[in-house]
């Protein structure tokens, strides 16, 4: 047994690495809805026109970010996932995309952090939500020291940024890339883990003859790092994403259209709302992605 | 120079035909005028300068006034009217501001123009520019939107004097505004009054006030639109 490590949460480096942005980087405005607000209190003291609080509108919260970027300044907005990408799409879509602005978009919430209430801060849409619109970057870390470089180099860009952070973490940070990183090599399959769902994938996969690819960048979609691992295995591919299921299938059957593969996606649920609270992990058995339905599942799509 | 009308109605006609219906029609035209012609320190020379004044034309929907105005300005070639619509104008029913020079923001879906300036007046503030003004022009249907109370309230609180929403009023909003456009920009701290919307003279008067702290609404009232519910 390992000795327990105490974790930082996903959500406090992103707090602590804006507090340093903020006081070293004048095109840096932070706008929040609420959510968060009350760790910035100090730094909204210090830097009152470039920290904003506009309360619970996150409608305005967006497309302020956006007005902001006309400017030239380099925004970036927080709050809660479902109120973050969902109930301002319209905003993102035309404030952001069709402006042709950039941004920094940060969640915390992941698709299901916060299960005692419920079904209202579920997001686990997000990321096919943005996947309708061109021109994003999707971050999904799974361990907290993948936060700050990827919120660093996004806020030295102009371009249009999703980080998405989660309670959830993996036990072991990979070294920042933007393409997939081959963490194992084998030639039944190749099983893409992005994120949180590392460790559970190494869990499933730990006696099966598999690549294991990882992403803390899912968009854009490694597509050469598929196509290399699937040249060097036999092209069984399963992508395990901790949000809705199938939501990078379109990348795949892109990456991989001249080569005949098999799919198998994993993720959460599309075929039914889950109505229920209770904890992560007996979500993720719910939707069929904690590591002994993962490894039902990869054995029986491999088989 | 100032702009005639002879011109715009020329510009006009090149988009809508020789429509003098559509030319009366257009409410926003007198508000276009004056602003470009009057108000806004903004040029083909001066339109990247970061201090120059900007126009978010808000309500999309009728960017004819504004296409002909620039047109007349010199912000783009008034050849390009014989393009109008068509695959490959940057002319469309609405305004695309990556394609159209002078356009600021693009816009047709309502109720992001005054949210967009609150974010820019915030940029322009967090680099110390007090000079430039964003002056956003809404409909009073627009008005309906829930997007615009999110962003009337911040800039009241944030007290984002720089910023000015002229709402043409023609009476189109299904529901109405029972009270008037003007007091729901005073409850949230905006310093607003009402106009004659046709006249130059009292727009010219509404949106040249000198700056005080409080954002400004300046209610132009036009004609009721034809066929409107209310």
């Amino acid at each position: 047994m390992t000795a327990q490590v105490t974790r930082t949460l996903m959500r406090n480096v992103f707090i602590d690495t804006m507090i340093d942005a903020v006081a070293t980087d004048t095109r840096v405005v932070l706008v929040t809805a609420d959510i968060s607000s009350w760790s910035f209190d100090e730094l909204r003291a210090e830097y009152p026109e470039r920290v904003i609080n506009v309360g619970i509108r996150e409608q305005a919260m967006i497309t302020i970010a956006g007005g902001l970027s006309l400017t030239g300044h380099r925004p970036v907005a927080h709050t809660y996932t479902p109120f973050l990408i969902e109930r301002p799409f319209e905003q993102i879509k035309i404030c952001l995309n069709h402006q042709d602005v950039g941004a920094v978009l940060v969640s915390i919430g992941g698709s299901y952090d916060d299960l005692p209430r419920g079904r209202t801060h579920q997001a686990p849409g997000d990321v096919a939500l943005l996947d309708t619109l061109p021109g994003w970057t999707v971050q999904v870390p799974g361990h907290e020291d993948e936060v700050e470089p990827l919120l660093r180099k996004a806020l030295a860009g102009d371009d249009r940024v999703y980080l998405r952070l989660s309670d959830k973490v993996h036990s072991e940070s990979i070294p920042l890339s933007e393409k997939f990183t081959v963490l194992r090599q084998g030639s039944a399959g190749v099983v893409v883990a992005v994120g949180p769902v590392l460790d559970d994938v190494l869990a499933a996969t730990s006696t099966m003859d598999v690549t294991v690819l990882y992403a803390s960048t899912i968009r854009p979609f490694d597509h050469a790092g598929l196509r290399a691992a699937v040249g060097a295995a036999a092209p069984n591919v399963v992508v395990v994403e901790p949000y809705l299921r199938g939501t990078s299938a379109p990348e795949v059957a892109e990456a991989l259209a001249d080569v005949p593969h098999r799919l198998r996606a994993l993720g959460t649920r599309r075929d039914q709302e889950v109505r229920a609270y209770g904890k992560a992990a007996d979500h993720d058995r719910l939707h069929g992605i904690d590591a002994a339905s993962l490894a039902e599942s990869i054995t029986g799509f491999l088989c | 120079m100032h702009t005639t009308e002879e011109t715009l109605q020329g510009y006009f006609g090149k988009m809508l035909g020789d429509n003098k219906h559509l030319w009366a029609a257009a409410s926003t035209m007198d508000t276009i005028w004056v602003l470009y012609d009057r108000v806004l320190n903004v040029s083909p020379e001066t339109i990247d300068d970061p201090d120059r004044d900007r126009f978010y034309l808000s309500k999309g929907h009728g960017p004819m006034a504004l296409y002909a105005m620039l047109a007349a300005k010199g912000f783009f070639d008034p050849k390009m009217f014989d393009t109008w619509l068509q695959l490959g104008s940057p002319l469309g029913m609405h305004p695309d501001h990556t394609l159209v020079p002078g356009v600021e923001i693009s816009s047709g879906s309502l109720g992001h123009g005054i949210p967009l300036a609150v974010g820019t007046a915030i940029g322009l503030r967090a680099e110390g520019r007090r000079k430039p003004r964003v002056v956003v022009l809404i409909g009073d249907g627009e008005f309906d939107e829930g997007s615009n109370h999110e962003a009337i309230s911040i800039a009241g609180r944030l007290g984002l004097d720089r910023i000015t929403v002229v709402a043409v009023d023609n009476s189109s909003a299904s529901l109405g505004w029972p009270g008037g456009i003007a007091k729901r920009f005073e409850m949230e701290g905006w310093q607003a009054s009402t106009v004659d919307g046709n006249s130059h003279e009292e727009l010219y008067e509404a949106l040249t006030q000198e700056p005080d702290g409080r954002p400004r609404a300046v209610v132009a009232k036009v004609r009721p639109k034809e066929g409107s519910a209310v």
